[in-house]
């Protein structure tokens, strides 16, 4: 493999993964999360934002009307006549049904390609112009005019704050957030050479290979750690450089919040790379793909909450956010903020949602994995039956199947997260504390010490072969 | 008699309240389900309360205290008498009127008389319905149904005789139930300035 193919690959991923968290999942969130809240309380929601179209454009629309039709019907007389005709020449012919496949599927296809772009086109006027001009999306348009306030807004920086560190605070809350995503595998290896071919299911393959990963490091997991814990930096700083009493205690109960629940999430986490073996998180994650999913093996189904609820702890959202406290503390850390830098710290704590998905369906849902889903195709067979029914699939759509899915999880997983954050109230700082230092932190010594035994007494073996059978 | 006291079971402390996860599942199930309902639910079974204000309205009830408005005599001159009974019963003192006496031919010369000026400051009016309320000739109404239009000018807001009685009440029309008679109505003979009724 050149060193060129290895630059350009490394920053293609690196490119999709900002594209991915900054620019989809994060703007997304802002809306997901105030929408999702307005559909458990039975409001609306932010539903308004809209781009009002000019008068004369709407008249434009209005005149492509009847050419749409036109064209709709026309493609439909097409495909009839098409149809109609390839049927006449099946008939002529001597041999029986000359009249391809092919050619039938494609008269099919392209007739519903047409009518459902038509559909389209025909819900996307009524949607604009039925609502006079004013294009909304379903409030999609929020994160947007969200942003345009943000950056239009006056960057206050309070008189005797430390500039420095003040505008350091967001930066340093935002990176790590998303450098996370460094270690996380998307899907399985990219074979290039063998993009369009069916691939056997087991077995090396030669020719350059591109980990969906952009650093393939050895302490995987551990980097994630490392990198997460100097967000603690960013907030506690900001709460220093803040010059004020409330960032200050905000920035303090920032820092001793994520300290204490890092401990508890590192050692949540024993039990995984115990059962897998391994640091790295693309180990871990073909592991799974050849095993099973790491929620199903009772011990790291313990581990999988505990490891939930600290990472939210970590993410500082409800029913963890004591930092920010604006009941008690008017914003915490984040009081003197306004502006693009306080738009940071939004983006980073929603980066810290999406990672935080990503990390969790790594480490016990199973990754990129699919059920059924193997290098060459899916398989699909039921247990304690003999005989199956396989669809090979060319590499190229199995690694898309798997980015997908992997993106599906992530998903799940956030809109999980959102709807904690709506249901449970917040707790007293006192027992934040006394659930991490008493709760979590013994219960998960006592995981490491049961999935030891479980390891030692050869029962998980037994487990992990039993579903293996079955599936 | 003995004091009946009633012990209240103090809430949270059964053994599934105290592990708290169960209680937390049952949270997030009641959450869910509202979600679900409301947005991938069928529409009949949706409960959102929220109304998209400009495009739809809530009508308001039926006795809601709207801007005021003038009412008409048949031929469209107020049947307001200028008796200052709603600027007297005012709280907030928004209404002005000057008072003025008929031409000495006019039938209602000495029998009552009308407002030259009659201004409300709507701004500074607290829709309290009091001038309704005090009106002997239900000449005043607060029916019509609208808020104050918007604007950007006080003066706007400076309602006068012309305005209050162009402004139509809810039933669209500008005259009242109640009748009015005049000097001179033959169904009520004897009604003058002497007289009145």
């Amino acid at each position: 493999m050149s060193t060129t193919f290895l630059v350009i690959s490394s920053l293609v991923k690196v490119v999709v993964i900002l594209v991915i968290t900054v620019g989809a999942f994060a703007p997304v969130l802002i809306w997901a999360e105030r929408r999702q809240s307005a559909m458990i309380q039975d409001r609306l929601g932010p539903s308004r934002a809209a781009i009002v179209l000019p008068p004369s454009a709407l008249k434009w629309i209005d005149r492509a009307r009847l050419p749409m039709w036109r064209l709709a019907a026309a493609t439909g007389i097409v495909a009839i006549v098409t149809l109609i005709a390839l049927s006449f020449v099946a008939l002529e012919g001597s041999n029986p049904l000359p009249i391809s496949t092919a050619a039938l599927t494609a008269t099919f296809v392209g007739f519903g390609l047409a009518s459902v772009l038509l559909r389209v086109g025909y819900g996307v006027h009524s949607m604009i112009v039925g609502n006079g001009g004013r294009i909304m999306l379903i409030g999609l348009l929020h994160p947007l005019a969200d942003a345009m306030k943000f950056i239009f807004k006056e960057d206050f920086v309070p008189p005797k704050a430390d500039k420095l560190l003040f505008s350091a605070g967001p930066i340093i809350a935002l990176i790590p957030a998303i450098a996370a995503f460094a270690v996380i595998p998307f899907a399985s290896t990219l074979h290039w050479d063998y993009l369009n071919q069916v691939l056997p299911r087991t077995g090396e393959i030669s020719g350059p290979a591109i980990p969906m990963q952009v650093a393939s490091i050895n302490v995987g997991i551990l980097f994630i750690f490392a990198i997460t814990s100097t967000g603690i930096i960013g907030a506690a700083i900001s709460g220093y450089a803040s010059d004020n009493k409330y960032s200050l205690l905000g920035g303090i109960r920032a820092a001793s919040q994520m300290v204490s629940y890092e401990v508890v999430l590192g050692l949540t986490l024993v039990p995984a790379f115990m059962v897998y073996q391994s640091l790295r998180l693309e180990d871990m994650a073909m592991w799974q793909h050849q095993h099973i999913w790491g929620v199903f093996i009772p011990p790291l189904t313990l581990a999988a909450i505990n490891f939930f609820v600290a990472a939210v702890a970590e993410t500082k959202r409800v029913p963890f956010d004591l930092p920010e406290g604006e009941s008690e503390l008017v914003g915490g850390y984040l009081t003197e903020y306004s502006g693009m830098k306080f738009g940071m710290f939004f983006m980073g704590e929603f980066v810290e949602v999406v990672s935080l998905a990503a990390i969790a369906s790594v480490l016990f849902f199973g990754a990129w994995d699919v059920p059924y889903l193997y290098r060459d195709g899916f398989e699909f067979s039921l247990p304690f039956v003999a005989g199956s029914y396989s669809v090979p699939l060319v590499h190229w759509v199995v690694v898309a199947i798997q980015f997908a899915v992997f993106l599906f999880k992530i998903i799940i997983l956030i809109w999980f997260q959102l709807m904690i954050r709506w249901s449970l109230p917040r707790f007293r700082y006192d027992q934040l504390m006394s659930l991490c230092w008493k709760g979590l932190l013994p219960v998960s010594l006592l995981n490491i010490l049961v999935i030891g035994a479980f390891m030692l007494s050869g029962w998980l073996d037994g487990w992990v072969a039993f579903w293996d059978k079955i599936f | 008699m003995t004091a009946q006291v009633k012990v209240i079971k103090k809430p949270g402390r059964t053994v599934a309240e105290q592990v708290y996860l169960p209680e937390i599942a049952k949270g997030l199930g009641f959450a869910m389900g509202r979600f679900f309902k409301n947005t991938f639910g069928p529409k009949a079974s949706k409960e959102i309360a929220t109304v998209k204000y400009p495009e739809e309205r809530i009508e308001y009830p039926e006795r809601f205290r709207g801007i005021h408005r003038l009412t008409q005599r048949a031929d469209g001159s107020p049947r307001c008498v200028a008796c200052l009974c709603c600027s007297t019963a005012c709280p907030a003192q928004c209404i002005y009127i000057e008072p003025a006496e008929y031409e000495p031919d006019d039938p209602r010369y000495g029998y009552e008389r009308y407002p030259s000026v009659f201004m409300i400051d709507e701004l500074r009016c607290i829709f309290c319905g009091y001038c309704v309320e005090a009106c002997p000739c239900d000449a005043i109404r607060m029916d019509t149904g609208m808020h104050m239009p918007p604007s950007t000018r006080r003066e706007h807001f400076l309602y006068d005789k012309e305005t209050l009685l162009s402004i139509p009440g809810r039933d669209g029309t500008y005259l009242t139930a109640n009748p009015r008679h005049e000097p001179g109505d033959p169904t009520h003979p004897g009604i003058d300035r002497e007289h009145g009724h």
